[in-house]
């Protein structure tokens, strides 16, 4: 083959003419595609660099106190109650202190702290072990919001998520969980058999403009914000309240947060 | 070797045979179904994109609305004439054609295509399941 020096600087030049040109080009193609489709944002929808929670414990006193939070979502979301603890679907739930915080079961503890009723549930981690885990990217975290979503479609039930997470936020569907809610929301889709399904941060209703259906419950006990905008009400309540997260040492960076 | 009679006979039988279904069912072919618009449907006049970009595509377009949607948290369409809709198969399609038996399920059952969104998606016109 011809490699002379005045042919590897057509070439070159070539090349560099063709670079300069894809601007024009584009320009062109943009002008085209101005009568396409296309997707945005609802005018009306809450923003956020990252969703994160801050659950005032202290005004918890008794589990029946949480009962109307728990119901809020499992109505909204179309949860199915099973008899069975093995099916069971959890999205938010309670639990108790030992179980929220196992790392911090410190001795002679408050014993108020250590009866209050804990409401748990998916910490949409910013560095979140459920998503490297999946092998379809059913459940990614999503660029926009940081709110650790899934796409039920892509889901193949693997359960690899399950196992990876380790606050048990995520729930498995053994059976068709139609017939076993309660109360059917006709706004919201349901599950299928052999998918797993969490917590979503509530984001079709952060769409709408509205709060997550658990802090709208709460009655102030639950606050909602962006934590990357030092002026929300989620930072202003990190930095006059001491507050802990679950299983912190594990390094996924849990954005729910308690104040005790 | 005169046994040429037999040989074609038996091949004129086994071809006659072999293609009972194709000249049994000739000219009986099931008419392929019109869905039926829903009054909402009709007095709307227009789908989110063209009648004839819908027919062929509508499965494509509702993928690409999953995407945004769930990916890209941009739950509104915008489509080529300006017009917002919110993509919603439940709250947006269902909206107008509020008969999903005549409207949907009539050419997936004559095509044998069996689509699986209602394993999630709530038909709302039948109301509880």
């Amino acid at each position: 083959m011809d490699s002379s020096r005045r042919s590897v600087l057509k070439f070159f030049g070539l090349t560099a003419l063709g670079l300069a040109a894809k601007p024009v080009f584009n320009a062109f193609a943009g002008e085209h595609g101005k009568s396409a489709m296309h997707f945005e944002k609802g005018a009306e929808a809450l923003k956020a660099k990252q969703w994160a929670m801050v659950i005032d414990t202290r005004k918890f006193e008794s589990p029946d106190e949480l009962e109307p939070i728990i119901e809020a979502c499992n109505k909204a979301h179309n949860i199915p109650r099973f008899e069975n603890k093995n099916h069971e679907i959890k999205w938010i739930w309670e639990t108790e202190y030992h179980n929220a915080f196992p790392q911090m079961p410190n001795r002679f503890l408050s014993e108020e702290a250590e009866q209050r009723p804990y409401l748990v549930l998916c910490n949409h981690c910013e560095n979140p072990p459920c998503c490297r885990a999946c092998p379809t990217q059913a459940t990614f975290k999503r660029e926009s919001d940081g709110i650790v979503i899934m796409d039920f479609h892509r889901c193949i039930g693997c359960r690899f998520c399950m196992a990876a997470c380790p606050f048990g936020s995520r729930s498995f569907n053994f059976r068709d969980p139609r017939p076993f809610i309660p109360e059917l929301n006709h706004d919201y889709p349901t599950r299928m058999k052999g998918v797993v399904e969490k917590c979503n941060f509530c984001a079709e209703r952060l769409a709408k403009g509205l709060e997550p259906a658990c802090v709208e419950a709460s009655g102030g006990a639950i606050v909602f914000g962006d934590l990357y905008d030092p002026e929300s009400e989620v930072r202003k309540l990190l930095r006059e309240n001491y507050t802990i997260r679950r299983k912190q040492s594990l390094g996924t960076e849990p954005c729910v947060y308690y104040i005790v | 070797m005169n046994d040429k009679k037999y040989i074609l006979g038996g091949l004129l039988i086994f071809i006659v045979l072999f293609a009972f279904p194709f000249w049994f069912n000739l000219g009986k072919a099931a008419p392929a179904p019109k869905p039926v618009l829903s009054e909402k449907a009709k007095a709307a006049g227009k789908c989110v994109m063209p009648t004839e970009f819908m027919r062929a595509e509508h499965m494509k377009l509702l993928g690409i609305w999953r995407r945004s949607v769930v990916r890209h948290a941009k739950r509104e369409f915008i489509n080529p004439e300006g017009k917002q809709y919110t993509m919603s198969l439940q709250n947006t399609c269902l909206n107008c054609h509020d008969n999903k038996a005549q409207f949907c399920d009539k050419c997936h059952n004559y095509a044998s295509v069996d689509v699986y969104c209602w394993d999630c998606h709530i038909d709302k016109s039948k109301g509880e399941e």
